[in-house]
């Protein structure tokens, strides 16, 4: 074995070819087993977007079904709540949603549809821990709170929302329920999961 | 190129001989995973005629008409016809993401035919395409059968023809032969229509090979990307040999 | 840099990082003339890494229960994005496995590995082979096709061939019920992805660590620290890293290339590596019409057929099937001449390994083939010369001419 004349240069350069070449196929091989814990075809299809029919929705009645898994809640407000709404305003922690997730279209007090005011569909997973919260429209005093002004309550924790799934003050939720993406297919059926904007 | 390197490796072993059954020979097939036309065509003949009876339920329609170039809409108005019984014991029209299931419920099949209906999604992966084929191209009539109709390929098979409609009725024609015992042999030699179908022969001969095509397909969707990922995996490969080689080469010249 | 530097001192002062590196890489001296025949040991646990990474996403979607193990299987040829590519992977790595191991103790076999001082190095090396057939016969079980399930069947039933009435309550222990089910699914998906693969991996590591303390043989045979230089640096051994592991990279990309194209393009291999029956789902109540093991087990599988049953029992061919294997184990002490490597044994030698060879490919080609009266006595005497090559080989060094060995390896 001997080191005279070793062509230290020729040596680096090959050296680093190798590994970029080596690195890139290792990068390759990576991805294959990456990408194979997305959600399978299984998955998406079991999470497609479901059709609600709210012809049988009467005023202050909530439906609730399954979207991805999560429990996902319509309720159809009396006029007399979303006049209640306007007067929870300094009661809330995120009154304007700035800092909840909803689509654009239900960025409003209401947090649903301009053309369905009154009908809101909102993700039953408290935005705390992920527990499901309750559904307490009366505004009686109850034993969880002397001056409830309606909404849910998640028995986990304690938090509050109100009758648009805007979060109280003074609760561990942080942020309003979020609101999912959602059409009107007709006056009476909701598809959940899916919008014009995002086909 | 990807035909050579395949060739080349299927002749380093010789093919398994399939389950024997019967000395008869299956007819070709060529199968064409570019012909999307093709595979359309099989695939509406699979809806239409397979799936009352036979399950694919390893195979989305979603994925069907991503692979055949179908829009999703077209599939959804036209080839779904199904129930989806995994959901609901009474059964909710199939989604476009749902799986190929049979329209048939699974007691009902067992008390008409006697047997447990085969699911079809891998079955081109099982028997071959030349046997699928083969299969679907020799019913003949055959009174001593509880449906009037035999198979060559499978005899004394369970499935009724349900294609009759498309290719007609035929008849075995039969010839002697002198066995290797001495003594005649009646011997099934060809097949003669008796009753014309919707479908020429030729059309007929053609319809069953989109369909064998479409369960080719079916059997292994992949088989539509992993010969062109391939070509690409073994080219870089090649320039990784050349690459790693000349530095094995640098590095060995110390030694002697 | 300096950073990285430091980093590197602060953990080898904590562990020994430094001098494994230095053990077993850059200050590891081998033999400087090593072979092709020298890839397959690197290739082995190449292959090994590969088995574990992608039967780890594989058990992330594989369902083990008897409902639903073979549409899971397809589940992850469709649905699961990459899956076809990674379940291909691990049904074309399980072939690899073998043909690699097979290449490797065929090595051993050629240029007297298994000869002291590495009778230990080969005996963990043996018992790394039956545990990658008792892992490979756990796993094909798994995809709970036809040949999944009437395969298991055979080889169970042949513990229940035991006799003095233990083989039937074993053959029942071992599947948990009165037939192949869901029971023993479930167990053997536990042996296939805990068990075997902590054992396995142990005697990697065992084996290489018996490799390192003895050194590596080389084809001419020779012990590379009979020649020290000053240093004590062996005169024909060379460092492992850089020289053997760029040497390895080579082989890699080549193995690699061969492996990609099996998956890419043919990763059924014409019903070899994955058994065409086995795309029908396990029906208890129908045999297939043919059932033949893998292409690894089918040397085995032949001589267990050769046997004929005796007083009604299949246990001697069981018996004829374990001594194949069994006696491997002591080859070292069977091969008593003084000579290493086939390049200075005699011509008996060179004769007796070529008829070794070929039997157990022929045995192998057997293993597949439907039994007729010729391919019985055909499988008969291969099985017998199978082990005529062990009774020759002990009696060797009293007519055996060999050839002096030199001093240093020659290049």
């Amino acid at each position: 074995m001997s080191n005279d004349g070793v062509d230290n240069s020729r040596r680096r350069f090959l050296t680093a070819a190798t590994s970029v070449v080596g690195t890139v196929g290792t990068v390759g091989l990576v991805i294959p087993f990456a990408a194979s814990m997305n959600p399978s075809a299984k998955a998406r299809a079991a999470g497609a977007p479901v059709e609600v029919d709210i012809s049988k929705l009467e005023p202050g009645g909530m439906l609730t079904v399954e979207w991805r898994g999560k429990p996902v809640w319509v309720v159809r407000r009396t006029a007399e709540n979303m006049a209640d709404l306007k007067k929870n305003i300094d009661y809330l922690t995120d009154a304007n949603s700035d800092a909840s997730k909803q689509p654009e279209y239900a960025k409003n007090y209401h947090r649903s549809r301009a053309d369905h005011a009154d009908i809101i569909v909102m993700e039953g997973i408290c935005t705390h821990l992920g527990c499901s919260p309750k559904y307490r429209p009366e505004l009686v005093a109850t034993d969880f709170d002397a001056n409830w002004r309606g909404g849910y309550f998640c028995p986990c924790h304690g938090s509050k929302f109100d009758l648009a799934g805007r979060v109280y003050s003074g609760v561990p939720a942080p942020s309003n329920l979020i609101i999912p993406p959602h059409q009107y297919l007709s006056a009476t059926v909701i598809l959940v999961g899916k919008d014009e904007g995002a086909a | 190129m990807r035909k050579i390197i395949t060739a080349l490796l299927l002749s380093m072993m010789p093919a398994l001989a399939l389950a024997a059954g019967g000395g008869m020979k299956n007819y070709s097939v060529d199968i064409d995973m570019d012909n999307k036309a093709s595979l359309q065509r099989g695939a509406k003949l699979f809806v239409n005629y397979c799936l009352s009876c036979h399950g694919a339920k390893a195979m989305r329609y979603n994925r069907l008409a991503q692979d055949l170039g179908m829009p999703e809409k077209m599939v959804k108005e036209n080839m779904i016809f199904t129930a989806d019984y995994s959901k609901k014991p009474d059964g909710e029209i199939s989604k476009v993401g749902s799986l190929m299931e049979v329209a048939m419920r699974t007691n009902d099949a067992k008390n008409w035919f006697g047997t447990k209906i085969p699911d079809l999604s891998v079955v081109a992966r099982a028997r071959g395409a030349d046997w699928l084929y083969t299969y679907l191209m020799t019913f003949y009539i055959d009174e001593s059968r509880p449906f009037g109709m035999n198979n060559q390929r499978f005899p004394s098979v369970g499935m009724p023809h349900v294609l009759w409609e498309l290719e007609g009725l035929k008849k075995a024609v039969y010839k002697t032969e002198k066995g290797a015992d001495g003594k005649d042999h009646k011997v099934l030699s060809g097949f003669e229509i008796v009753k014309p179908g919707s479908m020429s022969k030729v059309e007929y001969a053609n319809a069953m090979r989109d369909l064998t095509n479409y369960m080719v397909y079916m059997g292994e969707p992949a088989l539509m990307e992993r010969k062109t990922i391939g070509v690409w995996v073994i080219l870089f490969l090649i320039l990784f040999f050349f690459v790693s080689y000349a530095l094995k080469k640098e590095y060995w010249k110390d030694i002697h | 840099m300096d950073k990285l530097v430091a980093l590197f001192e602060w953990v080898d002062a904590r562990f020994p990082l430094g001098k494994m590196w230095r053990e077993h890489l850059s200050e590891y001296y081998a033999p400087k003339n090593f072979n092709f025949w020298y890839f397959f040991g690197s290739l082995a646990l190449l292959v090994f890494v590969l088995q574990i990474v992608t039967g780890i996403v594989l058990t992330m979607y594989y369902k083990p229960d008897a409902e639903l193990a073979f549409f899971s299987v397809e589940h992850i040829m469709r649905d699961v994005e990459w899956g076809w590519f990674i379940r291909y992977m691990h049904s074309t790595g399980a072939s690899a496995f073998f043909l690699v191991v097979y290449l490797h103790m065929f090595r051993g076999m050629m240029y007297g590995s298994y000869k002291k001082p590495r009778e230990l190095l080969w005996i963990f090396g043996v018992l790394i082979h039956v545990a990658l057939m008792a892992e490979a016969f756990f796993g094909y079980l798994l995809p709970w096709g036809q040949m999944s399930f009437w395969g298991a069947q055979v080889i169970v039933n042949l513990f229940a061939a035991v006799p003095f009435g233990i083989g039937e309550p074993l053959s029942e222990w071992i599947r948990g019920d009165f037939v192949i089910s869901d029971a023993t699914l479930n167990r053997f998906f536990a042996f296939h992805v805990i068990a075997l693969p902590f054992v396995l991996a142990a005697l990697v590591v065992l084996h290489i660590l018996a490799l390192h303390e003895v050194g590596s043989n080389n084809p001419d045979g020779i012990e590379i620290k009979k020649n020290k230089d000053k240093n004590g640096i062996p005169l024909d051994g060379i460092p492992f890293h850089p020289y053997y592991t760029v040497k390895d990279i080579v082989g890699v990309v080549v193995f690699f290339i061969f492996f990609f194209a099996v998956v890419f393009f043919a990763p059924e291999m014409g019903g070899y590596f994955i058994e065409h029956p086995n795309f029908e789902q396990a029906d208890p109540l129908k045999t297939p019409d043919h059932i033949a093991p893998v292409w690894y087990f089918t040397p085995f599988y032949a001589m267990l057929r050769a046997v004929p049953p005796m007083l009604g029992s299949q246990f001697p061919g069981v018996m004829v099937m374990g001594a194949a294997i069994i006696v491997l184990f002591f080859l070292p002490w069977i091969d008593r001449s003084p000579v290493k490597s086939i390049r200075y044994r005699g011509i008996h030698f060179k004769i007796a390994l070529g008829i070794f060879v070929v039997s157990f490919v022929v045995l192998g080609w057997l293993g597949v083939q439907p039994s007729t009266p010729v391919k019985t006595l055909m499988a008969q005497i291969f099985t017998a010369l199978y082990f005529l090559y062990f009774v020759a080989l002990w009696f060797m060094p009293s007519f055996e001419k060999t050839k002096p060995v030199p001093e240093r390896v020659t290049s």
